[in-house]
């Protein structure tokens, strides 16, 4: 799409662009470069000196167990999250979506989970089921299971995947309910007349007619829990206990400042950036051609 | 709905129910126990209606702070307020500037200009978190709010939002400032801006939600404790030894935490959904 009317001269515009690409090139570009440049060196543990050492970082990463612990355990926690965030947000959208004005006023009430922090949505469900002073651990603990996240590793990912799965229920449920309320009505009146019931008609008409939005809202999910939920873990396990919540960008971060490996955590930075770009550029095929603006 | 069936009418508010009891309860209990005192909490007997510490935590919370972290809230909830406002501004009018010259001007390299940019879409802060710490600490701008603000703008959703928006406005608007002799400047402060507001309000809406909550880059970038901010405070109440956590207090910060972004997607929910969608596609 080209504006017909334009203005001329070339300094005008040079200039607003300007503090956006001063931005731009200093602190997105000039680190993303260092991290690529980065991920091919190996320093001394002083930091005085660095030597070209190829593929290395990679290659090390590799060999590394914790490597693959932690893809399995992002793997899982996405998976967990996405399952959960997703089906719950669509329950949801579907009941609102039957009474226009109710659906308004839930609207409201369930929308505000997307404004609270991370890393305060954690801290909320550690004090829920904090094992000895947690209103809701008691009762689990009452059943006679030794809940404990704090110490076993399913317990600290069940904590962590419910309050993940709680702060992004509602940017999902926004989404769904926008793309069920774009359902012609017609179109489901259409299907009760050939006399399909309810369940029918949610499963042939109206999820096909929702598959965009919901490929959308895997692939900003799956990033979601990928970055975001950085916050959720420092607060609630701190990778912990015993590495088992660590997961790829958590590692990134303790590989960095607390392993003092730059070279291998910049290379972790460069295989995220490769799946991050990978997710975004598959969600807007996807999407450009499914979708009509 | 097709057919008028009072049961699954009954279902549907039931299950909406329950869901907002399930969203809501979290909450619930925190603000319950920013109202008792430690001992209370700690005995794990906490009573599901409130104590009446209320006063007590909330000043103290405010003003002096817990025992670990020793910093008052009130100094934390500035520092979060001045990040989000920066962030928020900062980046609606670095990109309102660049889509006004993207969309509205011919010159050289200006496919190349948006692409540069469009790219940063891609690429979390969090992916690329050691190098920018380097340049930001190279630059000296570490325990700086320009070093909190500047690195969290450099993204293209802004800009990308306000070329959409551009490109709805019909040409003939143009052609007729053009007519009315305005220029590049006259066209946008009369014309372009006036229009914008709506859009302005909503990126602004979605970008302080996303200032106020961030994690990892204050974390990592502010030393003094007096430059933190309440999100990253908030873990220091808890990370401590067990028992000297003050859970009353830390609930207390978590409220405080949760009411200014809270409020602003409350009240300005419209304008949110709005930036919330466009921002994404």
């Amino acid at each position: 799409m080209e504006k017909r009317a334009h203005f001329s001269g070339w300094t005008l515009p040079l200039l607003l662009i300007l503090p956006q690409m001063a931005i731009t090139v200093i602190f997105f570009y000039w680190p993303a470069s260092q991290a690529i440049w980065q991920s091919f060196l190996r320093e001394d543990a002083f930091g005085l000196s660095s030597e070209f050492v190829g593929f290395e970082n990679y290659l090390g990463l590799f060999e590394q167990p914790e490597y693959y612990r932690a893809m399995v355990t992002t793997v899982i926690f996405s998976s967990l999250v996405a399952f959960f965030s997703m089906s719950c947000a669509l329950l949801l959208a579907t009941q609102a979506d039957k009474n226009i004005r109710a659906g308004h006023a839930f609207k409201t009430l369930l929308i505000w989970p997307y404004a609270v922090a991370p890393a305060i949505a954690g801290v909320l469900w550690i004090f829920m089921f904090h094992p000895t002073l947690g209103t809701l651990a008691r009762p689990i603990r009452a059943i006679g299971i030794d809940w404990n996240p704090m110490l076993n590793g399913t317990h600290a990912m069940i904590l962590l995947v419910l309050s993940a799965t709680w702060k992004h229920v509602s940017y999902n449920f926004l989404f769904f309910l926008a793309g069920l309320q774009a359902i012609p009505r017609s179109v489901i009146e259409a299907g009760a007349i050939d006399g399909a019931g309810p369940m029918r008609r949610f499963w042939t008409i109206v999820f096909p007619l929702l598959s965009p939005t919901t490929f959308f809202l895997l692939v900003v999910t799956v990033v979601y829990v990928f970055f975001e939920t950085f916050g959720i873990i420092d607060a609630v396990t701190g990778g912990g206990p015993a590495g088992q919540t660590t997961t790829l960008v958590y590692k990134v971060y303790a590989d960095g400042r607390l392993g003092g490996d730059l070279g291998g955590s910049a290379a972790q930075s460069v295989i995220l950036m490769i799946i991050v770009i990978a997710l975004t550029a598959i969600q807007f095929r996807y999407v450009e051609r499914k979708v009509q603006y | 709905m097709v057919e008028n069936r009072p049961f699954a009418q009954f279902m549907a508010y039931l299950t909406l129910v329950i869901g907002v009891i399930v969203v809501a309860f979290p909450v619930y209990l925190a603000i319950m126990a920013s109202t008792f005192d430690a001992a209370t909490i700690i005995n794990g007997n906490m009573p599901l209606i409130p104590g009446d510490q209320a006063v007590e935590n909330y000043t103290r919370t405010l003003f002096y702070g817990g025992k670990q972290a020793r910093e008052p809230v009130m100094g934390m909830m500035i520092n979060s307020m001045i990040m989000a406002m920066g962030i928020a501004l900062g980046k609606i009018l670095i990109s309102i500037l660049s889509a006004y010259a993207v969309v509205y001007f011919k010159f050289p390299f200006r496919k190349t200009a948006f692409w540069i940019i469009f790219i940063t879409l891609m690429l979390p802060v969090e992916v690329r978190i050691y190098p920018t710490y380097k340049i930001v600490a190279d630059l000296g701008l570490l325990d700086t709010y320009v070093g909190l603000i500047m690195p969290l703008i450099a993204s293209a959703t802004g800009t990308l939002l306000f070329r959409q928006f551009f490109m709805t406005i019909p040409d003939e608007l143009l052609e007729a400032s053009k007519i009315d002799g305005a220029g590049a400047f006259r066209f946008f402060k009369d014309t372009l801006l006036p229009l914008s507001m709506t859009t302005i309000a909503a990126l602004f809406v979605i970008q302080f939600i996303y200032g106020w909550n961030q994690y990892l880059w204050p974390l990592l970038i502010t030393t003094k404790s007096s430059m933190q901010t309440i999100v990253i405070g908030i873990k220091k109440m808890i990370t401590t030894t067990d028992a000297l956590t003050e859970w009353q207090i830390a609930m207390t910060t978590a409220v405080l935490a949760m009411v200014p972004p809270v409020l602003v997607v409350i009240f300005m929910q419209r304008l949110f959904v709005k930036g919330l969608v466009e921002t994404e596609k």
